[in-house]
């Protein structure tokens, strides 16, 4: 089975995770422009990271033959510096644009601060006048109001629910996602937000239709696998194969797919895998024999069995 | 079609990039490029420099990335309006994205300044298409930084924009920057013979790097380019014509091949004794016509 993952920042992870990842089975990811664990001082540091989502990571993630896309935007911890966010906001547009881009995102709240509030209203606007769709990050704390606010801002601000990703549901937040009409992501973490046994449970309860789980994998403890995992699990607890295949990939295409930036063909009428595009002694592949081709299959690397 | 075809032949190279987008694009695609292109050379500059972003970004979800596939006349023509101009193997978006930049005029102060600007925030395929375009940009000698950056980078498609088919690097770098393009070439596996100028660039201290190269594969029994003794044998003395001995005695088919072309451009006596020495091998290469673009298959 193939898989998407449309949230994961594999700027913070290692090639062991893209060689564990294809073995896996997923094919493409989506990386989301999102803060890096401390805050940026200077608008340069966003000019860098966000060259990197469309240039170098995108060529890092080719060479182990995962298709990368992206989405642009500033985050909602770093609005509260609004010089910064300023200064942020001018050069997006440079960005929107580029190949590979399929929204504006991972934008929202965080404290649900009145700068947050401001430039998530003004990045939508942002999305209306490049006609992108979104990805809107849901707050950790006061989970449920802040998602119900991010929806309401939304739609005042003009934007189509079926053009708008709604990140990191729970139990509590999806009906009311799925009642509006926008797509509903799940984070699969280790420790926080779901796990993938609340998952099958989720994907039973509500079907597949506009359901998707993705692993948000970033630099903290997450897991580049979730995706996979949850889909072998799901098939294992009985949920049907339609269904897996929508919530682990059909829908993130269908959604995405909206963009024109992403599609089937990128994978199903493929470029070869060209490793040679590495250098040696300042690659990604220090020392190893570039693989030409398809990736060999690292069997021992794509273990998706859950931990018990 | 055949650019023969067009009544009247291009006279700058952005024109002859605009004629051969006109007749590959269909119309709405071609429509939105010229109308882009004029607005860009207009007289409101104030506004040029985040029209200019925003159009090179949305080059390939407009006009897409299709070859260009330019007949043998237009690639006579390109090499008559700039000599040494190859655009052979460009594609749609890097010559629109070409015609763009430079229909923002030719004050150089205000193209590096924009140049610098959409490097910095470049995709993949928009810094190809930048650097494919360094011998069109106004002003030559001022990109020559340009230039030595993407020899830096470290993703390949980059590093070859400068190096393959392009003339600009061997007109303008200094041997020092020079020379690290060739080493480059030879040390991530690509091909010597795409690099133009090869030969007349070729010096002592970069013929001294190559060898030194050479004794370091040697030393962990790893393989060398054939092409590598290209750009050896016209300074070869001493221990670097004791190096293509070597090459001749132990060498793999291709390289011996190699060694006999390189050793036929040494002005050396013992270069003449070397080859005589392997009269067989050094004749089988002159029959078969053998030359840097076919020695690699040499077998």
């Amino acid at each position: 089975m193939r898989f998407i993952d449309p949230h994961i920042h594999m700027s913070s992870r290692t090639t062991d995770d893209y060689e564990r990842m294809k073995a896996a089975g997923v094919i493409a990811v989506i990386e989301p422009a999102f803060w890096l664990g401390q805050p940026r001082t200077n608008v340069g540091s966003f000019i860098d990271y966000l060259s990197s989502l469309v240039g170098w990571e995108r060529f890092r993630a080719a060479q182990f033959g995962i298709h990368h896309y992206c989405t642009i935007g500033l985050n909602s911890k770093e609005a509260n510096n609004e010089a910064l966010a300023e200064a942020v906001m001018d050069i997006l547009p440079r960005y929107l644009s580029k190949e590979g881009v399929v929204a504006v995102g991972e934008i929202g709240y965080d404290d649900g601060s009145a700068l947050e509030d401001k430039y998530y209203r003004a990045q939508l606007q942002l999305a209306r006048e490049f006609d992108m769709l979104v990805m809107v990050h849901t707050p950790h704390r006061d989970k449920k109001a802040g998602t119900l606010r991010s929806m309401a801002v939304a739609l005042e601000m003009g934007l189509r629910p079926d053009r708008v990703v709604i990140d990191h549901n729970n139990e509590e937040t999806v009906r009311d996602v799925l009642d509006r009409g926008f797509w509903a992501g799940f984070t699969l973490y280790p420790q926080t937000k779901m796990g993938s046994e609340r998952m099958v449970e989720v994907v039973r309860q509500y079907g597949s239709e506009r359901i998707f789980v993705n692993s948000s994998a970033d630099w903290g403890v997450s897991d580049p696998l979730a995706v996979p995992k949850t889909g072998r699990l799901m098939l294992e607890r009985g949920i049907a194969r339609k269904d897996v295949e929508a919530t682990c990939y059909g829908n993130a295409l269908a959604v995405y797919g909206q963009s024109g930036q992403i599609s089937e063909a990128h994978w199903l009428a493929p470029a070869a895998v060209d490793q040679r595009q590495l250098f040696e002694g300042n690659s990604v592949l220090r020392g190893q024999e570039p693989q030409v081709g398809a990736v060999a299959e690292r069997n021992e690397l794509a273990d998706t069995t859950l931990p018990k | 079609m055949a650019t023969t075809d067009i009544p009247t032949a291009a006279t700058t190279p952005e024109l002859a990039l605009q004629q051969w987008l006109d007749q590959r694009l269909a119309a709405p695609a071609a429509h939105w490029l010229r109308d882009n292109v004029a607005s860009l050379a207009g007289p409101d500059a104030g506004s040029v420099d985040r029209h200019l972003y925003r159009c090179i970004s949305l080059v390939s979800r407009k006009l897409g990335k299709a070859p260009l596939a330019l007949e043998p006349a237009a690639l006579a023509l390109a090499d008559r309006l700039r000599p040494g101009w190859d655009p052979a193997h460009w594609t749609i978006d890097q010559a629109a994205r070409i015609r763009l930049l430079l229909a923002t005029g030719a004050d150089s102060d205000s193209f590096v300044r924009r140049l610098d600007q959409l490097c910095a925030t470049a995709d993949i395929d928009e810094l190809v298409a930048f650097y494919r375009g360094l011998p069109l940009y106004p002003d030559p000698p001022r990109h020559r930084a340009r230039a030595a950056e993407g020899v830096r980078s470290n993703m390949r498609v980059v590093f070859e924009a400068v190096a393959q088919r392009n003339p600009y690097a061997a007109e303008q770098l200094a041997d020092e920057a020079w020379n690290q393009l060739v080493l480059k070439a030879i040390f991530v596996g690509s091909p010597l013979h795409l690099i133009v100028g090869l030969d007349q660039r070729a010096n002592a201290p970069l013929a001294r790097m190559l060898g030194d190269y050479a004794h370091e594969r040697w030393a962990a029994s790893r393989t060398i380019s054939p092409e590598l003794w290209r750009c050896v044998a016209p300074f070869a003395s001493g221990p670097l014509l004791a190096d293509l001995a070597r090459v001749l005695e132990r060498g793999s088919p291709a390289e011996r091949a190699a060694a006999v072309l390189a050793l036929r451009t040494s002005p050396q006596p013992e270069a003449r004794q070397l080859l005589d020495r392997h009269a067989a091998l050094r004749d089988t290469v002159a029959a078969r016509g053998t030359s840097w673009a076919s020695v690699l298959e040499f077998i």
